[in-house]
C-alpha cells in the first residue's frame, strides 16, 4: 500500500508484519540472553476499539447497549457515544509506521482472538514472558460527562477481557478498569472482578477530575488491599484539558499531560495519608516515566517542611512514601549524562520498585535493553527490574516458563 | 579490506528510492538514491535499535517565520531528506546519517560504488 509522506514521494510500504519489524529486538533478545530470566511487562496496549461490536454485547443497560450496538454496527456518522477521547496524533503523522499499517496486519483465523495473537507476536520477539494489557482508547473514557458510560462500558470491557483474552493466554494478565466517575460501581468492579486469577490488581485511568482522597473511595480501597492486590494509576494525555490546551503541539500535550495527571493524584495520595490509612495496599505509578519522581520528591519534601499542619496525618517526609510507591519506567528519559538517571534510580529506590514497562505497540515503547544495557546495574539489579520486582509485587506464578525461578 | 555487497543494478533504483540488502547473517544495511546521489548506511537505529532504513522518507519540516516573526505555518523542505526510523520516529539526515534532533548520534554510514550498471556497498 502506499503511505501519503511529504508530498512528492508516496512511498509504498510493505503489509505489517509484528515479527518482521521488531526482528532487531528479537536480535537483542538473543543477544542478551533474555531467554534465561523472566521478562514482565507491566504495561503493554491492544486496541479494544477494533473489538468494540463484542465488547458492547457484555453491556448490562438495555439503552446504553442499543446505542452501543448501533454505534459500532457502522456508526451515526462523526460522532461516538463512547469515546471521549479528542485530538492528538500519536504516530507522529505516520512516521512511526505500525499506526496507520495495523489493519494491514493478518493474523490466522482460528479460535484465538486476533489481539492475542498480536500481543504474542511482540512479546515473543521482545523476549517478553508475562504482561499486563491494558485498552488503548479506554484511557480516556474517565473523562466521559456520563459516569453511567463509564461504567456499564467498563464492565462490559472487564468481563469481555477476562472471557475473550486472559482466560485463552495464560502469558496474558490484566489490573481490571475500575470506573473512577462512580464511586459506587468502583467498589461493586472490585467486588465482582477482584479475586478473579487473571487479575492482578486495579488501574484507575489518572486523566480524570475526581480526587483520589474523596472518602467515596475509601471502602474501594480497603477492599483492595484486603484482596492484597494493587492500585495502578495509569496516565494519559488530555489535549481537551485546559491547562495543556495551551500546548499547540502534540509533543507538549504528551510530555507535561502524560506526567501531571499521576504527578496531581499522587501528591494528593500522600499528604492527605493514604498510605497510612491503607499500608498494605501497594500504588503503581504508570506510564509517567521517571523523570518527574524526583521534582515531586523534592515539592513535596520543601512545602511539606514549611506547611506540616496540612499533612498531619504523615509520619515521615512525603519522599519517603514515595519510595515505598511502585514506578512503571516507560518512557524512560535517557539523559546524555548517565549519573541523572542513576541518581532518578537511587531516589526512587529502583532496586525494588522499578517494573520495566514496553508500552507496546504505542509510539514510544520501550524494548527490554533500556534497562539491561544501563551501565550502572549488575545482572542482579536488571533482572530485578524487568522481572523480578513485578513477579514479587503481582505474586506472579511464572513456574510454566521457569520452573526453578527463584526470587534474585 | 571491506567487502564489496552488490546490491543490484542501479537502473532498478528510481530517485527517492531504497533497497535493503543483508550484512552478514543478523545486520542489514539501507542503500538510497535521493537527489541523484547515493548513500548508505545500517538498518539499526542508535536509539533502541529500530530497523532505521525499514520506515519512510520524509522531507525535513520547517517553520516558516515571516519578517515581523509571527508564525505563519509549516512547510517540507525537499532539499533535506530524512530516514524515519519506524519503532519511535527518530529522524536522520541522510546527507549524513545524523539524527537531525541530536547531531551527536548518527546510523552508521557505509560508501557505495557503483560500476557500470552494478551498485556496491562496502561494508
Amino acid at each position: 500500500m502506499d503511505l501519503p509522506t511529504s508530498d512528492i514521494h508516496k512511498q509504498a510500504v510493505k503489509s505489517l508484519d509484528t515479527t518482521s519489524l521488531l526482528t532487531n529486538a528479537a536480535r537483542q533478545r538473543d543477544a542478551r540472553n533474555y531467554d534465561s530470566f523472566p521478562i514482565i511487562d507491566v504495561d503493554c496496549h491492544h486496541y479494544e476499539n477494533e473489538s468494540l461490536s463484542e465488547i458492547v454485547k457484555y453491556i448490562d443497560d438495555p439503552v446504553l447497549k442499543q446505542m452501543g450496538m448501533l454505534y459500532t454496527g457502522g456508526g451515526t456518522g462523526g460522532q461516538s457515544p463512547l469515546n471521549p477521547g479528542g485530538v492528538g496524533y500519536q504516530d507522529v503523522s505516520g512516521r512511526v509506521t505500525r499506526y496507520p499499517l495495523r489493519k494491514t496486519e493478518t493474523t490466522p483465523s482460528d479460535d484465538q482472538h486476533r489481539d492475542v495473537h498480536l500481543s504474542l507476536r511482540w512479546m515473543n520477539a521482545m523476549g517478553v514472558d508475562y504482561v499486563c494489557l491494558f485498552p488503548t482508547p479506554m484511557l480516556s473514557l474517565g473523562l466521559h460527562p456520563q459516569p453511567e458510560v463509564e461504567s456499564g462500558l467498563s464492565k462490559a470491557y472487564n468481563r469481555w477481557l477476562l472471557e475473550n483474552i486472559t482466560s485463552k493466554e495464560e502469558r496474558i494478565k490484566t489490573m481490571i478498569y475500575v470506573p473512577f466517575s462512580d464511586p459506587e460501581a468502583a467498589y461493586e468492579t472490585v467486588k465482582e472482578f477482584g479475586d478473579h486469577p487473571d487479575v492482578i490488581g486495579f488501574m484507575i485511568v489518572s486523566v480524570r477530575y475526581q480526587a483520589v482522597h474523596n472518602n467515596a473511595y475509601m471502602k474501594t480501597y480497603a477492599l483492595m488491599e484486603e484482596l492484597g492486590k494493587p492500585l495502578g494509576f495509569h496516565s494519559n494525555y488530555n489535549w481537551n484539558d485546559r491547562l495543556v490546551g495551551n500546548a499547540n503541539r502534540f509533543l507538549v500535550t504528551h510530555a507535561l499531560g502524560f506526567t501531571v495527571y499521576n504527578a496531581l493524584h499522587l501528591c494528593n495520595w500522600v499528604v492527605n495519608g493514604m498510605p497510612e490509612r491503607f499500608p498494605k495496599l501497594k500504588t503503581i505509578w504508570i506510564e509517567s516515566g521517571l523523570a518527574w519522581i524526583p521534582w515531586v520528591m523534592q515539592r513535596l519534601d520543601n512545602d511539606y517542611k514549611m506547611r506540616w499542619s496540612e499533612a498531619p496525618s504523615l509520619k515521615g517526609l512525603p519522599s519517603d512514601y514515595m519510595r515505598e510507591m511502585f514506578y512503571t519506567s516507560q518512557p524512560m528519559e535517557i539523559p546524555d549524562n548517565p549519573d541523572v538517571l542513576k541518581m532518578t534510580f537511587d531516589m526512587i529506590n529502583a532496586d525494588d520498585q522499578l517494573l520495566w514497562a514496553s508500552d507496546y505497540p504505542h509510539w514510544d515503547m520501550d524494548v527490554p535493553s533500556v534497562i539491561y544495557d544501563l551501565p550502572f546495574l549488575d545482572e542482579r539489579q536488571k533482572r530485578k527490574m524487568l522481572g523480578g520486582n513485578a513477579i514479587d509485587l503481582f505474586n506472579l506464578d511464572v513456574s510454566k516458563r521457569f520452573p526453578n525461578y527463584k526470587p534474585a | 579490506m571491506a567487502k564489496e555487497i552488490l546490491v543490484g543494478k542501479a537502473s532498478d533504483f528510481k530517485e527517492g528510492g531504497k533497497k535493503i540488502v543483508p550484512n552478514g547473517k543478523t545486520s542489514e544495511i539501507g542503500v538510497y538514491l535521493v537527489h541523484g546521489n547515493w548513500y548508505a548506511y545500517a538498518n539499526l537505529c542508535p536509539h533502541q535499535g529500530g530497523p532505521a532504513c525499514e520506515g519512510l522518507l520524509m522531507a525535513k519540516v520547517e517553520e516558516v517565520i515571516a519578517e515581523d516573526k509571527t508564525y505563519q505555518g509549516m512547510r517540507f523542505n525537499h532539499d533535506e531528506m530524512h530516514i524515519v526510523c519506524p519503532w519511535h520516529g527518530w529522524e536522520f539526515d541522510i546527507a549524513d546519517g545524523q539524527a537531525v534532533a541530536d547531531r551527536k548520534w548518527s546510523l552508521r554510514k557505509f560508501e557505495v560504488e557503483v560500476r557500470g550498471e552494478d551498485v556496491y556497498v562496502l561494508a
